[in-house]
This record gives C-alpha cells, sequence and structure tokens, in this order.
C-alpha cells in the first residue's frame, strides 16, 4: 500500500517534469535557452520513473532489478556529450564570435578555432 | 606486474559492476564473465587511454556523486520555476567564462558534465589550450556569482579527489 503509494508519487513527479522540459522547449526564444529545458528538466523526471521502475520491481513484483541503475548512469554519461556537439552546432553556425566573452587565456574557443581563423589572427599581428 | 594485468583498475572494477547489473543476477558464470570482460576490455583499450587517472580518494568521489544528485534534484525545481513562472523578458541569459585551475582530462570532462547536468547551466565550449570553460546560464542575474559558485563548489572538490 506504501509501496503503491510512493511508486505512483514518483510516476506523477517523473511525469510533471517530462511535461515542463517540453513547455520549456516550447517557450523560450533562444536555441540556447530552449537547450536547458529538455536535456534537464528530464533528468529529474527520467530518473524518478526509473526508481518507481525499481521500488515496483522490488515490491509488487517481489523480482528486485537494478537494470534502471544502469539507465541512469548511461543517461548521465551521454547526455552532456549531446548537450556539449548541439551548442558546439549552435555556435559554429550562427553565434557571432565577438558575442562571446574573452576566454581569459591566449587562445580563443576552440569552436572557433579554425584554419580561418588562425588565418585571420595571423594576418592582423602582420598588418600593422 | 600488476599493473600491466589491470592498467585501469577503476575501469575493471566499473566493467564487473556494469555487466552484473545488465545480467541482473548475480552467479558463479556472470561473475566469471564479469572478471573476463573487466580483464580484456582495459587491455584492449589502454592504448587509447595511455595516462592513468590517480582518484585520491574513493569516499570523496562518492561523496562528490551524491553532492551532485542533490543539486540536480534542487536545481531542477529552480529551472521549473523559472520555466512556468517568468514571463520571457525576465529571464536573463548569460554567457560565463569560467577560468580552470583542474588539469587532469578526466576531472575536466566530470566538472563539464557536471556543469551541464545540473540545470539551469550548459557547457558549450572550451578554450583552445584546455584552460577555460565556456558555459550558457539560463537565469544568471549576477554571472560572476554563477562562476565563483561552480569553482568552490564543484571544481574545488574535484581537484582534491584528482590532484
Amino acid at each position: 500500500m506504501i509501496a503503491e503509494l510512493v511508486i505512483s508519487m514518483l510516476l506523477v513527479i517523473g511525469g510533471v517534469f517530462g511535461l515542463i522540459g517540453s513547455i520549456g522547449l516550447l517557450k523560450l526564444r533562444q536555441p540556447m535557452q530552449r537547450l536547458h529545458a529538455p536535456t534537464k528538466a528530464t533528468t529529474v523526471g527520467v530518473g524518478a520513473v526509473l526508481l518507481a521502475s525499481i521500488i515496483y520491481a522490488a515490491t509488487v513484483l517481489d523480482d528486485p532489478s537494478w537494470q534502471e541503475v544502469l539507465i541512469v548512469v548511461f543517461l548521465f554519461i551521454t547526455s552532456p556529450i549531446t548537450a556539449n556537439f548541439l551548442s558546439k552546432a549552435h555556435l559554429h553556425r550562427t553565434i557571432p564570435a565577438d558575442s562571446l566573452p574573452p576566454t581569459g587565456t591566449d587562445s580563443p574557443w576552440a569552436t572557433l578555432d579554425t584554419e580561418e581563423a588562425a588565418g585571420a589572427r595571423d594576418a592582423d599581428h602582420r598588418a600593422p | 606486474m600488476l599493473a600491466r594485468i589491470f592498467p585501469h583498475p577503476v575501469l575493471t572494477a566499473g566493467l564487473i559492476v556494469i555487466w552484473l547489473l545488465l545480467v541482473n543476477h548475480i552467479k558463479v558464470g556472470s561473475l566469471v564473465m564479469a572478471a573476463i570482460l573487466g580483464t580484456a576490455i582495459p587491455l584492449l583499450t589502454q592504448a587509447y587511454w595511455p595516462e592513468r587517472p590517480r582518484i585520491r580518494s574513493l569516499s570523496a568521489l562518492a561523496g562528490y556523486a551524491a553532492l551532485v544528485v542533490w543539486d540536480i534534484i534542487l536545481a531542477n525545481i529552480i529551472v521549473a520555476r523559472i520555466i512556468l513562472f517568468r514571463p520571457n523578458d525576465l529571464i536573463r541569459s548569460a554567457w560565463i567564462t569560467v577560468p580552470l585551475d583542474l588539469r587532469t582530462p578526466e576531472a575536466i570532462t566530470l566538472l563539464a558534465a557536471t556543469i551541464t547536468l545540473t540545470p539551469g547551466t550548459v557547457t558549450a565550449d572550451m578554450s583552445a589550450c584546455g584552460r577555460a570553460l565556456l558555459i550558457h546560464s539560463l537565469h544568471a542575474p549576477d554571472p560572476d556569482a554563477v562562476r565563483d559558485g561552480i569553482k568552490s563548489r564543484y571544481e574545488a572538490r574535484l581537484k582534491r579527489i584528482f590532484e
């Protein structure tokens, strides 16, 4: 009884966060802002559903299962990479380089460190 | 000798745990298979991962994982409130530069992943020399506070664990 209560609460929490992530995707305006909604609000959403699945298997089915832990682990390993690739592609295509803050080091941001950019820098150095 | 058979002991332990979780039960057969995979995969892949990261304290690493999970839950609620209740015009998104004190590639990877997983911040890029991270923050009225928070809360801990 208590287990069922906890499972349904976790499922509702998971559903609510998944919904909020999708709302954010619709509502926010800039692509970089929209990247925040689905990649993040879903970490708790998916986590809650998987936790519910673990509790369900252990109590109602009486057949403990831990595979869900692996799903969380792989999700946590892969989702930052997806977000990084998306934002790098976005930086490359649409963000003007001068709208980014300086690196604070001698070299530019890695995505913008292309051969053309290096050529332009050399030209700048040679110009005076 | 032992280091030659097990070039990455932590990877070996991780592979054994992952295999046991995959088969979802603990029997002698699956333990043997896990041990074979845990020995063979690090040996076959060590050419691509020559440096061995030193982990000073496994308990500190576990504590770090717990801290990150807790922060993910808290920050998810904050981001949910921003998405639902804050008008778009009042959302102050910002690019933030985080200068790095960490030098270990594995530690920088963990820091970048942590920043992306904790909602409200995404690691977008790294400087070509690897000494600074470019972060996009969904709502940062005070970008300097976000930067200092990341440095003191996550980077300082990772520095203690890896360096």
